[in-house]
């Protein structure tokens, strides 16, 4: 860091993010890093300032361990003899590898009830994600690029359910699902999932769509393709990143989902979520399933988290209002 | 969407782009408008709409549905006491997550702009994010475990505690009833029955800890020696690895006990007091001639070991840290984009004005983020209010009903043997009520953004 100043480091990140004005600035890179003919910051404020960055950077360092012993502890947990699990803490493992072993995962893995619920939540969760994307695109079209009668208040109608919060439809559906005979199977979280993934994915798909440019939805058009053609020929392929970023998100909450499955589901039709939670009432007997089986339901999320981290991060954000 | 990775999110959860003046490319039929909207309006009206018609309802009828009971669910909120301590919680949090969290995503957002590492920083913060709250709340568990050999915040806490409070406690000593001390069997205090005189050195001997298991290694004690008119003797752990050695007898091989207390009693009022030395010996003042001896039972306590987490009192801010830990990275990754958008000159201008780094953060940073730093506040809110598998599953089953919030206790009325679908409906409104203002917020936002 000797090269740059504070003042550098502050405005200098090294990702080109700096927003196009403030590159555009005529001032903004030679002031920056003190060379510009501006006032240098004092001697004195300059060394306070980069012994602050030493600072700084070991907090930064203590923060980033602080965040990750959690998640390491329960991997470490999971790769012990179980026989030292009550002897020592995870933390022991660094120091005596002999406590290394992958006993816990071939016992989990033989586990039936964690396996089938493994196979449940993906019969949960990839038709909850797929239905919620082609309904959401289907109405996200129709509200972008459709004329009819009330388009803009049947859209803020929809807009205006996003943060209904599930658990008011938790009685509802309860009976509901009871009334047509699907309360206790996948169905129930799959209907509950998709009713309520819909107003984000139209919200987001038809604020995409509306970016579209006119000329080329009119080019297709000359072409002959009618609505259902150009829906699926021109719109869907252009849309890719949105709907990528809303599969992700939609499938990351049905896949972490607890609340709705504990309710809708039972014994045989349960996902990973809820099947762990069952353990949980006796976390310490349990410790042996729950370390390997919660580190299982948090890999295929981890590992989606850092292959997509762009769509993740703006499907995320866009939909935490949920 | 074109943000770079973990730099920048999208607009925030209310934004939306102004949508231009648009017409149909096509005169649509009406017939295929409907093919387009009717399964998601379908979806949204029989899993949304109608659940939020039917709970307002079933909300005012008792817990069978048979009788009506108008507003009384909602005064039951106020008056069951296990309902009541959910709001209280749910308030609680509420009050205090939002900001937690915001001001974490603060920091991190304005401190990680200053170093070359921000991009893997912010991937370490913001990863508990794509984890289910269920794998968050085992992981948790762990940490908070009472045991410092098995949870890592206790091993912490106990680990800077002895460090700073010398541990001197012996649990597992006592007198040998061979000894002169009487006491019961275990704990102490444990007092001479002979009372002491200057210039014969005290022995107290105290067995029933393997020596390997003294508390740091002191070495071997030492029998005291007169000291004029002071009142000396020696604490140590009569026993030998191996046997051997001379009960009540100080043989130069047994281990010293440094750190225990010493009390001269007279007629049951402590007149002098000592601590024995690395040795094992102590000193009395001349007042102590003619006491009794007594080792209390403070000596013989347990080791610190650290706080009760998850016990009645802490459980709830242990869950607000698990919840800290996981949504910090929304916030952080929100703001940043936020400040990648903060105009350079204006900061650069405070510099130049004489302010210092705290003032431009202050003056400056601050107010230019407040927009996004309303945002994420809201959406941390939201989401707060609807806490539910974190207590669920952090709070271990005898304190639930301290850790309790509404949304939990929501699932607990209606779905746990009460079986009450009168009161959780209730709970449901009342949920529902505390996020109408933010629907109202986005719909006006909507409404003022969009075409005319």
């Amino acid at each position: 860091m000797s090269e740059s100043s504070a003042a550098s480091e502050f405005s200098g990140p090294t990702e080109p993010k700096a927003p196009a004005e403030a590159k555009a600035g005529p001032v903004t890179a030679p002031s920056a890093d003190g060379t510009g003919g501006r006032p240098r910051p004092s001697l004195a404020a300059r060394i306070a300032s980069r012994s602050g960055g030493g600072v700084l950077r070991v907090f930064l360092i203590l923060m980033a361990l602080l965040w990750l012993t959690p998640t390491l502890g329960l991997l470490a947990s999971s790769f012990r003899d179980p026989g030292e699990m009550t002897e020592s803490g995870w933390w022991t493992v660094f120091t005596e590898p002999s406590q290394f072993t992958s006993e816990l995962y071939s016992t989990l893995l033989g586990n039936d009830t964690i396996t089938d619920a493994l196979v449940n939540t993906i019969w949960i969760t990839v038709p909850s994600t797929v239905l919620v994307v082609v309904f959401g695109a289907m109405a996200g079209y129709a509200f972008a690029w459709m004329d009819f009668k009330g388009r803009d208040w049947w859209f803020v109608a929809v807009v205006g359910l996003l943060v209904v919060p599930i658990q008011i439809a938790l009685i509802p559906l309860a009976r509901l699902f009871g009334d047509i005979g699907v309360f206790g199977s996948i169905v129930g979280p799959i209907l509950f999932h998709v009713g309520f993934g819909l107003p984000f994915a139209v919200f987001l798909l038809r604020n995409f769509f509306a970016e579209i440019p006119r000329e080329l939805l009119e080019a297709a058009r000359l072409d002959g393709a009618g609505e259902v053609r150009l829906f699926f020929t021109v719109v869907m392929p252009l849309a890719g990143p949105a709907l990528a970023s809303l599969a992700i998100f939609q499938f990351l909450w049905v896949w972490n989902d607890l609340l709705v499955a504990l309710i809708f589901t039972d014994t045989s039709s349960q996902p990973l979520t809820v099947a762990l939670t069952r353990e949980t009432r006796a976390f310490s007997q349990n410790i042996e399933t729950l370390a390997p089986g919660a580190f299982l339901s948090l890999v295929i999320p981890l590992a989606v988290f850092f292959a997509f981290q762009r769509q993740f991060v703006s499907g995320v954000m866009a939909g935490a209002v949920k | 969407m074109s943000t770079p990775a973990v730099s920048a999110g999208a607009a925030g959860p209310a934004g939306v782009p102004p949508a231009k003046p648009r017409k149909s490319v096509l005169g649509t039929k009406p017939g295929v408008v409907v093919l387009f909207l009717l399964p998601a309006l379908i979806m949204l009206g029989a899993l949304v709409v109608y659940p939020i018609g039917y709970s307002v309802w079933r909300s005012l009828y008792d817990e069978t549905g048979d009788g009506f009971v108008g507003l009384g669910n909602y005064g039951d909120v106020f008056t069951d006491d296990a309902t009541f301590t959910a709001l209280k919680n749910t308030a609680i949090w509420v009050a205090i997550a939002p900001a937690l969290v915001t001001g974490l995503g603060l920091i991190f957002a304005v401190l990680t702009e200053r170093v070359r590492w921000q991009t893997a920083f912010k991937l370490i913060i913001f990863m508990p994010m794509a984890i289910s709250m269920l794998a968050a709340g085992i992981i948790f568990r762990l940490v908070y475990e009472a045991d410092p050999d098995q949870g890592v915040a206790n091993a912490v806490v106990v680990g800077v505690h002895d460090t700073f409070v010398e541990s001197t406690a012996y649990p597992k000593a006592s007198a040998p009833n061979w000894s002169d001390m009487e006491g019961p069997r275990a704990k102490g205090p444990y007092t001479t029955k002979s009372t002491v005189s200057a210039g014969e050195p005290a022995l107290l001997p105290l067995v029933g800890l393997p020596p390997d298991k003294v508390p740091g290694d002191p070495g071997p004690a030492k029998a005291a020696e007169a000291a004029g008119d002071k009142i000396t003797g020696t604490v140590w752990l009569d026993f030998q690895k191996g046997g051997g050695g001379e009960k009540g007898v100080v043989d130069g091989k047994e281990s010293a006990l440094p750190g225990v207390k010493v009390e001269a009693v007279k007629d049951g009022e402590v007149v002098a007091s000592a601590t024995t030395g690395d040795d094992g010996t102590f000193a009395l003042p001349k007042e102590a001639d003619g006491a009794q001896l007594r080792l209390p039972a403070s000596n013989f306590g347990a080791a610190y070991n650290g706080l009760d987490w998850l016990g009645p009192s802490l459980v709830t801010p242990a869950v607000i840290g698990a919840y800290a830990w996981m949504w910090a990275g929304f916030a952080m990754v929100l703001i940043a984009a936020g400040l990648a958008g903060v105009d350079r000159n204006l900061l650069e201008a405070a510099r130049v004005d004489g302010a210092n780094e705290w003032q431009v953060f202050r003056r400056v940073t601050v107010p230019l983020l407040a927009p996004v730093l309303v945002v994420v506040f809201v959406t941390l809110m939201i989401n707060v209010m609807k806490i539910f598998d974190l207590v669920y599953i952090i709070a271990p089953e005898p304190v639930q009903d301290d850790a309790n919030v509404l949304a939990l206790q929501l699932y607990l009325v209606a779905f746990g043997p009460r079986a009450d679908y009168g009161l959780g409906s209730a709970i449901a409104i009342v949920l529902f009520i505390l996020v109408l203002p933010v629907m109202i917020i986005n719909i006006r936002r909507l409404r003022k953004e969009g075409p005319r």
